[in-house]
């Protein structure tokens, strides 16, 4: 590149596009700058004064996040009076600051404390009494302690720029300045904890973590949110074999460092006290607990004596369970039983849209596309209301970018604030919004298309007929609801489709056909709940459940076998857009085992040959056999997405726009699970109409 | 909430001066001219005038609580300002904010049982080349003394 600035940082000779920021010329050429207001990806500030420099020819220190480079520029970053400064500020951060360090969350992780060891402020000229206030609790999740607040403005601009919701604001002036809740004394809000986990010090803290440990007596596992589609990598804190903390402060996965409050916050769900911790077993008409040697071998008996008296089984997989565990279930239910009777709850017609799409290359959407695309269609879904990732990406590539957003909605959404057009349509009417979107649409350099629930069937390929019909690239996301409703799919939990959406010769009974059959033999549940939404017509079916809780659907149950959480357990989910992503166990709960080994023991208790039923040897299994899926291995084994490619080929299968429903999820709900988490539902008790779904 | 023809007026004419996209500097001006009308800052005032700018109200909330020109309860008909920052102190600010209690019986933001007088000791007022300066209401008076005061206060009182 022809037109790069060249300028000197420290005597180093450093290079920079013109516009670049000093603070990062310096960070890319592994130069660390301390900042407390500066925050990549937000607007400036320039309110902390800690990243002063001393510029040639400058006769005053600088601040190096506003200083755009300069050609023949020389910055000094640790100079004499660069230090000086920093100690100053430091000092003069530190007059009302509390220096409750041993207590203080932050503490061991805090970039106050890391600056004052670094800089030394141990002693201060002022010897005025330190202004106190008292700390205030603002919602269920967020907690503020004035005191401790070094007024660098990063909650406001995350909360405001980042989420799109404005809840926080700066009030008073002087010594007296705080940040203040969007309510006067409380907050109504995403309660996403993005302003906690931005926040440099102890000011902002979370109902869930407060005063709980420090964080070097934790293990930090990353491993995958288990609620919605997105896929969001969460970093959980674990001490004792207990979930402390989520968070992804160090920003690695395709979500950055941002979760919402689910993928923050709702792991308690895992060590909630209703969790199944024995296998159930009805005795005299009631669950009783009985072994796990005992339950299995009940299980097998069962299904060993319906499977020789060729009778019927039904079988539901679940839309949270690893691609491991689902490729498994399939593969027990066809090989092992002999049945296509199974199916999982469907949210999106994704089925369609891949027989749609067959043979292209490039059609499928990432969730960087929503950060990168130039243009971007949302049809028939509130996306900061159920895909929260995406929703931020796209306000992300709008404030970076420009990217411009249009909305085909039922009513308002959060993109209304930005987007270039939006159009209200009744369900079912989204294409004629659509449509009238046309001529804005084909002036478009490309366009990604993210489409609900309510566009499914011939509606999924009018959709692509329309794109094409524009002339330009289009990419597209077919939004689904839960961390792995597009691995049920890909894996096969379908009567007519196997793994890779490859047709089967005999299709088997649809979820609500299982449902109805007055002769079902054998209901075999894992990891979902249909009794939720259907009823069960066979009054005398064998129905054995795998589950965390006793759902309404376990309360059925014949047998119960106590499952392990997607937080504690290995394997792999894929999110909405297709990207596979590796689970890492972070703790456990005694007596459950993972759905893989439940599976692989009934196997073994009915001396079925299905092949080794470790994890990595079904990946592999997963990998060699399921179109779209011969994804690399190290990208998988690293912790990164691996974007799976299932376009192959035509889908001969009918559609059936009938079974495809959404849960309807909202920011604090997430179907049976989220029932089980505490925090959700303590929000959703919170008083205040935000919360109201 | 709904304003007089008037304030109407001249809230959508200052509106209109700034750039398409910039509204929301209309803020400071649409708060004083709206506190005058409706006596202070109320909780529904800071609602409206977030609305017609369309910003989230907690932006409205920082600037009325940073700027002291702003009441959140209402102040007397003659709203006496002194100031008392380093160059009005130079002329003895100080001495002519204690005359000022005493002289109207009241304290800093007091306002009296009558509601004709408040009293507000603030910062610069950007009168400093003609300090002390105080203001009332809009109107500036510059090198105050105590008799120029009570002559200030006196001629207030027979307006009445
Ligand atoms: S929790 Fe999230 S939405 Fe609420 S104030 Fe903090 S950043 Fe904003
Ligand atoms: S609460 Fe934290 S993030 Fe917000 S201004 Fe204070 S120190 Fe900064
Ligand atoms: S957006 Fe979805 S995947 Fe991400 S944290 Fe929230 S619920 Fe989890
Ligand atoms: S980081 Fe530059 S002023 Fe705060």
């Amino acid at each position: 590149m022809a037109d790069l600035v060249t300028l000197t940082i420290n005597g180093k000779t450093v290079q920079a596009p013109p516009g670049t920021l000093v603070i990062d010329a310096a960070k890319r050429a592994g130069i660390e700058i301390p900042a407390f207001c500066y925050y990549e990806g937000f607007s400036l500030q320039a309110a902390c004064r800690m990243c002063l420099v001393e510029v040639e020819k400058m006769p005053k220190l600088q601040a190096s996040c506003t200083l755009p480079v300069a050609e023949g520029m020389v910055v000094k970053t640790e100079s004499d009076p660069v230090v000086k400064a920093r100690k100053s500020t430091l000092e003069f951060l530190l007059t009302n600051h509390p220096l409750d360090c041993p207590v203080c969350d932050k503490g061991g992780e805090c970039e106050l404390q890391d600056m004052v060891f670094r800089y030394g402020a141990a002693e201060s000229r002022f010897t005025e009494i330190k202004h106190h206030v008292d700390e205030k609790q603002w919602s269920p999740i967020v907690f503020y302690d004035a005191p401790r607040c070094i007024l660098c403005y990063r909650c406001i601009r995350v909360c405001s720029e980042g989420m799109g919701v404005g809840a926080l604001g700066i009030v008073n002036r002087g010594v007296y300045s705080e940040i203040a809740p969007s309510h006067g004394d409380h907050l109504e809000c995403d309660e996403c904890g993005a302003c906690i986990d931005i926040c440099p010090v102890g000011a902002l803290t979370s109902g869930t973590y407060r005063y709980q440990t420090r964080p070097w007596e934790m293990k930090h596992v990353g491993t995958i949110c288990t609620f919605c589609s997105n896929g969001c990598k969460t970093t959980l804190g674990v001490r004792n074999e207990k979930i402390v903390r989520g968070n992804n402060r160090d920003k690695s996965g395709i979500n950055g460092e941002f979760l919402c409050i689910k993928g923050r916050f709702a792991f308690d769900f895992q060590d909630h006290p209703e969790r199944l911790t024995s296998p159930l077993m009805r005795i005299d008409g009631k669950l009783q607990e009985v072994s796990w040697a005992k339950a299995l071998e009940a299980v097998a008996k069962k299904f060993a004596e319906v499977k020789a008296r060729n009778g019927k089984f039904g079988i539901v997989g679940s839309t949270k369970t690893t691609n491991e565990e689902n490729f498994f279930l399939q593969k027990f239910a066809r090989q092992g039983l002999g049945t296509n009777n199974i199916d999982h709850h469907r949210s999106g017609d994704v089925v369609t849209l891949m027989d749609a799409l067959a043979g292209r290359t490039n059609a499928l959407a990432t969730v960087e596309d929503c950060y990168q695309m130039k243009a971007a269609l949302v049809v028939g879904a509130d996306l900061a209301q159920e895909h929260p990732l995406l929703a931020y990406q796209l306000r992300a590539n709008f404030r970076h970018h420009n990217a411009r957003v249009y909305t085909v909605t039922r009513g308002p959404v959060r993109e209304d604030q930005y987007s270039v057009s939006r159009v209200r349509t009744e369900p079912g009417k989204e294409l004629e919004g659509v449509e009238s979107l046309r001529p804005m649409l084909s002036q478009e350099p490309e366009l990604l298309i993210l489409f609900g629930s309510s566009i499914k069937g011939e509606d999924v390929r009018r959709l692509v007929a329309f794109a094409d019909s524009l002339n330009i690239p289009v990419k597209y996301i077919c939004l689904v609801d839960y961390s792995n409703s597009r691995g049920a799919v890909d894996m096969g939990l379908l009567p007519d489709l196997g793994p890779g959406y490859q047709p089967v010769d005999n299709p088997g009974l649809t979820l609500p056909e299982m449902m109805a059959a007055t002769d079902l033999d054998v209901l075999w549940v894992v990891g979902a709940n249909p009794l939720a939404r259907y009823s069960l017509a066979a009054a005398n079916a064998f129905v054995v459940v795998q589950e965390m809780f006793l759902t309404e659907t376990a309360q059925r149950a014949d047998v119960v076998l106590p499952a392990a959480s997607a937080y504690e357990k290995n394997g792999t989910v894929t999110n909405v857009t297709g990207q596979c992503q590796k689970l890492t166990a972070a703790a456990k709960t005694m007596g459950t085992k993972p759905d893989l080994e439940i599976m692989g023991l009934l196997a073994k208790e009915m001396k079925l040959n299905l092949g080794i039923w470790t994890v990595q040897s079904v990946f592999e299994q997963i990998r060699t056999q399921v179109r779209g899926y011969n994804i690399p291995l190290p990208v998988v084994a690293t912790g990164q997405a691996a974007q799976t490619s299932p376009l192959n080929g035509r889908i001969p299968v009918i559609s059936r726009p009938d079974l495809i429903q959404s849960a309807s999820n909202t920011l604090f709900t997430s179907g049976s699970l989220g029932r089980y988490s505490k925090k959700l539902t303590s929000v959703l008790e919170y008083p205040g109409e935000l919360y109201r779904p | 909430m709904t304003f007089s023809p008037e304030l109407e007026k001249k809230l959508a004419k200052l509106i209109a001066s700034y750039p398409p996209g910039k509204e929301k500097s209309a803020l400071v001006p649409m708060l004083m001219f709206t506190q005058d009308e409706v006596g202070c800052i109320t909780p529904e005032l800071v609602q409206e005038v977030a609305k017609r700018l369309n910003i989230p109200p907690v932006q409205v909330d920082e600037v009325v609580s940073y700027y002291s020109m702003l009441h959140r309860k209402p102040m007397g008909k003659y709203h006496i300002q002194i100031c008392t920052n380093i160059s009005c102190l130079l002329w003895d600010a100080d001495k002519l904010f204690e005359h000022a209690c005493q002289k109207l019986g009241l304290g800093h933001k007091q306002v009296s049982a009558d509601g004709q007088f408040s009293l507000e000791e603030v910062e610069c007022i950007g009168a400093c080349s003609w300090a002390p300066a105080i203001q009332v209401n809009y109107d500036f008076h510059h090198h105050v003394t105590p008799e120029k005061f009570d002559q200030i206060i006196d001629s207030l009182k027979k307006v009445q």
